[in-house]
């Protein structure tokens, strides 16, 4: 099982009241997509994904942006049963969303990103340490399902 | 997997032209959070007396390795040849495992996300994620 100290919770949940989900999530998904051009294989279906620009701007990117960040609210509240919380949710990624698990932690990577830009000197090592620690975590509940 | 294409080194050159006075800074930040977050990356250095964050020997060598990614940057047409002897020196005498530095540029896009967070815009990132990629592949030439 996953051990966090006082202080490590304190960090994770401190970062997730002062999120702005509606603009780290479309941002650190939007990221993804222009880093990592082959995670645009899940959204075919959103429209226009031509360019970078288009990507920023695609408002079904943005919507998904803010919900997959706020899928992350189940996992600060639940930080002691990670992969219990998120058994559904791996079955739901493997069967019906067919996504490569490898993908989690280029998302994770691009959120630890854009919430760097956002908290600037504040993300210390120390945060960041633990902020990779928490979503490490989830990415690997995630894929615990997959057969 | 990584080509650099003419835009990638527009890219790069345009960006690190706007940063690189802050070289050092750098450097020191993203191997300070390498040691801590990336704890195993302590065992290449087990002959420094002080491994915390912004140490003495910690400034300096992420002064010496961002000057290493400058040099990259300047010799961005051919990082094969460019880097000879860099990659000669962590083949045979240093011997970083490669998967290293994979977390090392992590470390330094981080540091770039913090410390530019307007210029280091996800067309940036891509280029420099690229980029860095290719160096370490032009370090990781003469491994074996």
């Amino acid at each position: 099982m996953v051990e966090w100290s006082e202080q490590e919770r304190s960090i994770i949940t401190s970062i997730f009241s002062n999120l702005d989900y509606n603009d780290v999530g479309p941002k650190a998904l939007s990221r993804c997509l222009i880093v990592y051009p082959w995670t645009q294989r899940y959204f075919a279906n959103f429209g226009n994904l031509y360019n970078a620009e288009a990507i920023k701007t695609n408002p079904n990117i943005q919507a998904h942006g803010t919900k997959v960040l706020h899928g992350l609210d189940r996992a600060v509240k639940n930080m002691d049963n990670i992969k219990g919380t998120y058994a559904e949710l791996s079955v739901l990624h493997s069967e019906k969303l067919h996504v490569d698990p490898d993908n989690f932690k280029l998302l994770a990577d691009c959120l630890t990103i854009v919430i760097a830009a956002k908290m600037g000197s504040g993300f210390t090592p120390e945060i960041q340490a633990t902020f990779q620690k928490f979503l490490a975590v989830v990415v690997s509940a995630l894929g615990k399902q997959y057969h | 997997m990584t080509h650099l294409t003419a835009k990638d080194k527009e890219t790069v050159k345009t960006f690190w032209a706007k940063i690189s006075s802050n070289g050092a800074a750098i450097g020191a930040d993203a191997l300070s959070r390498m040691l801590v977050v990336y704890p195993q990356t302590k065992t290449y250095f087990s002959h420094w007396k002080d491994l915390s964050p912004g140490s003495a020997p910690v400034k300096k060598h992420g002064a010496t390795v961002m000057s290493g990614v400058a040099d990259a940057v300047a010799k961005i047409d051919d990082l094969t040849a460019g880097l000879l002897s860099l990659s000669e020196l962590h083949a045979f005498t240093l011997r970083v495992d490669p998967s290293n530095f994979k977390i090392l540029s992590h470390n330094i896009l981080v540091v770039l996300a913090i410390m530019f967070p307007t210029d280091f815009t996800p067309e940036v990132h891509v280029a420099m994620d690229k980029f860095l990629a290719a160096v370490a592949r032009a370090l990781s030439e003469k491994y074996r």
